[in-house]
């Protein structure tokens, strides 16, 4: 569009907002001067510093939650035209309006556009998504990782535990209790180390409980929300083969 | 632990035998467009001459139907579907799994009353099966409801391989599930083609057996009526 008088265009949102984790949410429209570049973050940051909703009426800020503000943290990620994504990657721009602004309700909802993640942290612990080198003493370097396979667990590490992948997939909900795909692709790529490799089968264990691996329904809408253009359903189909070869061998005594 | 063994079961009896079964089924049923009346009949027959065949049915096929069944029941109750915001083939496929799933369970308790059960009761020999379904098949509705079950269950057999194959972690990268998609949806499309031609064959008159039997099958029709 050939806007000449750009100064004066508007921009409009709906937000969902929710005073405290019990209360119901609602929504609240507001309208906010556009700016060249502007972006779901920083039109957040013009509500707070001017709180006056679309009727003209004071209203209280909204509420959210973002450090880093280039993609790499995955605090600021929130449901923004019926997808999830991060807030500051969103360029209003790119946006169809009004944008319409939505808690990642998936998970238990603090206050407003803040979200509880404690549970994808609570996966992380219970897959033991980390190398173990503490000792009392110098163990040494540990082996080698072929340059080849370094590149494509660099893809893996990429994940910022932001919880667009939960948010998508049909089957974490309130009725299952399935991990979700980002900690089964840390499991992967834990599992690839060289050094994290001796305890594979603890983390491979840990996806054969209850509310494991087992919870994938192979939908595949995490390979395509995630903003980290992480393999997730490669992951999962390989924590597959590992957790089935496991099962045979755990059997056979092998 | 016991959710992991539970599913895995129930991937596993989807494939091996229910998934055999239904080959085989669809095979027999075939017999009856390549070889007519005489040709179903003694495919029926031969199905049923086999050693311990009621240890087959209860082992390879009630057992593991009702399992797979009664748990995937569960596995669609589980599911939140959202293909209003993910409006994506994979997506689509997951939907019409369960969907597909619970249209075949109904389907087949029903197919099952008709033909089995039917059987057992004495009500009908298996020589007369295929008179059992010419009965039902010239009537609209109920040859609607057969193409319905038929369709939903040919595609939750294909995209059940499909699925198969990824949760034991045979089919991994993105190339050999991209692969393994056309595979089973172009079987997807040859079961179903196969069902149908025979289900349309049955309305063949060579498949009308004697008035008594004919009047056996009409009790069938009145109590589902």
């Amino acid at each position: 569009m050939a806007e000449t008088a750009a100064a004066s265009k508007n921009v409009k949102f709906i937000i969902t907002r929710q005073d405290d984790p019990q209360s119901a949410p609602y929504t609240e429209e507001f309208n906010l001067p556009y700016r060249p570049g502007m972006n779901v973050i920083s039109a957040l940051m013009e509500i707070q510093r001017n709180p006056v909703n679309a009727k003209g009426e004071a209203t209280v800020p909204v509420c959210w939650e973002s450090n880093c503000l280039e993609e790499v943290c995955g605090a600021c990620s929130m449901v923004i035209n019926g997808k999830p994504r991060q807030a500051c990657a969103a360029l209003i721009d790119n946006l169809e309006q009004p944008i319409r602004v939505e808690p990642m309700s998936t998970f238990p909802v603090v206050r407003d556009l803040i979200i509880d993640r404690t549970r994808m942290f609570n996966a992380l612990k219970k897959v033991k998504a980390w190398i173990p080198i503490d000792g009392t003493y110098d163990l040494g370097p540990g082996p080698r990782m072929a340059e080849k396979k370094r590149q494509w667990a660099y893809e893996l590490s990429k994940c910022m535990t932001c919880g667009v992948c939960l948010e998508a997939c049909p089957n974490v909900n309130a009725k299952t209790d399935f991990i979700g795909p980002a900690a089964i692709s840390q499991v992967r790529l834990f599992n690839a180390h060289p050094t994290g490799e001796m305890n594979a089968d603890e983390r491979l264990e840990a996806l054969m409980t209850d509310g494991g691996i087992e919870g994938c329904g192979n939908s595949q809408n995490c390979v395509r929300a995630c903003p980290k253009g992480i393999p997730l359903t490669t992951s999962i189909a390989e924590i597959n083969k590992q957790t089935t070869k496991h099962m045979f061998k755990r059997w056979l005594g092998m | 632990m016991r959710g992991f063994y539970s599913r895995k079961i129930h991937s596993l009896l989807g494939v091996i035998p229910l998934a055999f079964f239904f080959i085989e089924h669809m095979l027999t049923n075939f017999s009856a467009v390549e070889k007519g009346a005489d040709g179903f009949k003694d495919s029926v027959l031969w199905l049923n001459s086999l050693p311990l065949v009621f240890f087959l049915e209860l082992l390879f096929i009630w057992l593991p139907l009702m399992y797979h069944g009664v748990y995937g029941l569960y596995i669609a109750y589980q599911s939140k579907p959202n293909l209003n915001r993910y409006n994506l083939e994979r997506n689509w496929r997951y939907t019409l799994q369960r969907v597909s799933g619970i249209v075949t369970f109904v389907f087949i308790i029903w197919h099952l009353y008709e033909t089995r059960v039917q059987v057992a009761l004495g009500n009908v020999t298996h020589e007369e099966l295929g008179g059992v379904m010419h009965e039902i098949v010239p009537q609209p509705l109920w040859l609607a409801f057969y193409i319905v079950g038929i369709v939903a269950a040919c595609f939750h057999f294909a995209n059940g391989l499909w699925s198969f194959l990824v949760s034991w972690g045979i089919t991994i990268g993105p190339r050999s599930q991209r692969v393994s998609s056309y595979i089973c949806m172009g079987l997807f499309v040859l079961v179903t083609f196969m069902f149908l031609l025979s289900l349309v064959t049955f309305r063949d008159s060579e498949f009308k057996t004697a008035e008594a039997i004919a009047e056996a099958v009409n009790t069938v029709i009145q109590v589902r009526e």
